[in-house]
């Protein structure tokens, strides 16, 4: 690993997702020096993800162009794994980075909620979100036959997009009830834009089973998925398919803002107005203020760019806008409340940490997240606690609120990227 | 259409168009990527860079997250199922 280099912006977004790029470019519009750090190779965060190689993707595509010709610093392909006293540590493949910032703005995005059932551990068991950037990385799957389960909006659009790619979408397992899901469409034909969108998944879907109070209960594999056994209103059967994706919609990347001291309101980072967290010169933008989509995370990503460069007239033009996609966030956590029957999918053998291994059994036994760490090494491998963490959570109903630097797995020689003084207090 | 470009997983050449990532080399020679400590075949599931089941060895380097990497002409990947 060669030696540390060191980069200084004025303001620092962390995460080129639409809500990153969207914050980049709006505090480029002050001429100050922006830097935009995501760990992907590429930008476009997730939902944008293989999209500057794939053409007709026009909203995708405009926010690319703006990009490539705005003076914003891209450095693709770093991890930034500690941040203190307004210093960022990150790592790519063949560098470490200190990056000095005068503002800082977290666009960390989301990750999917997995939750652990007889047989997910088994290879083409994904997340739903999983097989998608899977996909858009190169993953042919026509041909395939297909089970998308979990909860959520996004299994209606990893559906739509798993049949244009050719695979045979063989049913949508949906844990939320029917009229729970009637209601969730109702209310989101009040939100701009969304009416034509539902109209449009309606079309792409036709066809597909869609079934409600259905989810799965075990997987079935010598050394792949072959099988899949489902639970659907009350009724067990069995289904053969190539590939199961399956999330139970999405959690918010928190981890940077707990370090930096962020205050969190119910595990999502709390914002003013202007997307200020509650650390001065701190801002926060899109899932992890609240899971609300590509619409308003463009737009609190561009009123915390504006903020973060003291342009807040510009940042309040945008307030109206942002309102009406707020309500998003409120009818997304009203509609898919994930039902108790979930919790007791995972038998006693069932791993829950899947770095570790460690049975649902070696856990149940515990009172708290850290006993469980300490005793059973749950939460200790690689991943941090990312995937088991959550599902622990839901299952034991276990606060998770510990973070530590660095807060992913880093090469010795990359710890030097942390600032001395900081260093020495952990 | 993107160029093509030549992988090896655990030495068999695996054919992918540029962009495509390591991970999906490795399914694609049908291999998974890694063995847990409990000695069971994993591969992706998050896609994304989070869940690190997806390791695997390039050009030597162990533990990469093969979801993240992109494939370049020549890669030698060593994955464990």
């Amino acid at each position: 690993m060669a030696s540390v280099k060191h980069l200084t912006f004025d303001v620092a977004v962390v995460g080129a997702g639409p809500a990153g790029i969207a914050a980049a470019l709006a505090a480029a519009n002050s001429g100050k020096a922006i830097g935009l750090i995501d760990d992907n190779p590429a930008a476009g965060g997730q939902i944008w993800r293989g999209a500057q190689n794939a053409p007709g993707h026009s909203a995708a595509s405009s926010w690319f162009e703006r990009l490539s010709k705005s003076a914003v610093q891209i450095v693709r392909g770093a991890q930034v794994f500690h941040v203190a006293d307004g210093q960022l540590a990150a790592e790519s493949d063949d560098s470490a980075f200190q990056i000095t910032y005068g503002k800082l703005i977290l666009a960390t995005g989301a990750r999917e909620l997995f939750l652990p059932f007889p047989g997910w551990t088994l290879p083409n068991v994904m997340g739903a979100g999983g097989l998608q950037a899977l996909v858009k990385s190169g993953l042919d799957i026509s041909g395939k036959r297909i089970v998308i389960a979990g909860t959520g909006p996004l299994l209606l659009a990893v559906a739509a997009y798993a049949r244009k790619c050719g695979a045979n979408v063989i049913g949508i397992c949906e844990q939320t009830t029917r009229p729970r899901m009637a209601r969730f469409g109702l209310q989101m034909m009040l939100v701009p834009g969304k009416a034509a969108e539902a109209f449009r998944f309606a079309y792409d879907l036709r066809g597909i089973p869609h079934w409600t109070d259905c989810w799965p209960v075990a997987a079935f594999g010598s050394r792949r998925l072959e099988s899949l056994r489902i639970s659907r209103q009350g009724h067990i059967s069995e289904i053969e398919c190539d590939y199961l994706a399956c999330g139970f919609h999405l959690i918010p990347n928190v981890e940077l803002a707990r370090m930096c001291g962020c205050r969190l309101q119910q595990g999502f980072v709390e914002v003013n107005e202007y997307q200020q967290t509650s650390v001065p010169g701190t801002y926060c933008a899109g899932e992890p203020t609240g899971i609300g989509g590509l619409e308003l995370a463009l737009l609190e990503g561009e009123i915390a760019g504006y903020a973060a460069t003291n342009w807040e007239d510009r940042a309040k033009h945008l307030f109206s806008r942002r309102a009406r996609y707020q309500k998003v966030v409120r009818i997304l956590k009203d509609a898919f409340p994930l039902r108790a029957e979930l919790k007791n999918l995972a038998q006693p053998d069932t791993l829950i940490c899947r770095c570790e291994d460690v049975p649902q059994v070696r856990l149940r036994e515990h009172s708290s997240w850290r006993a469980a760490k300490l005793h059973a090494r749950c939460g200790m491998g690689p991943c941090q606690g990312r995937v088991c963490a959550p599902a622990a959570e839901f299952l034991f109903g276990w606060e998770i609120d510990s973070v530590r630097p660095p807060v992913f797995p880093v090469h010795c020689s990359s710890l030097a990227a942390i600032p001395s003084h900081s260093a020495a207090r952990h | 259409m993107s160029e093509a470009i030549e992988v090896r997983v655990n030495g068999k050449p695996v054919m992918v168009r540029a962009g495509t990532t390591v991970a999906v080399a490795v399914l694609a020679s049908g291999a998974s990527c890694r063995t847990s400590v409990s000695g069971q075949p994993r591969s992706p599931l998050c896609g994304m860079g989070t869940c690190f089941e997806c390791r695997v060895v390039i050009n030597r380097e162990p533990q990469r997250r093969s979801c993240q990497v992109l494939c370049e002409s020549g890669m030698e990947i060593e994955a464990d199922g």
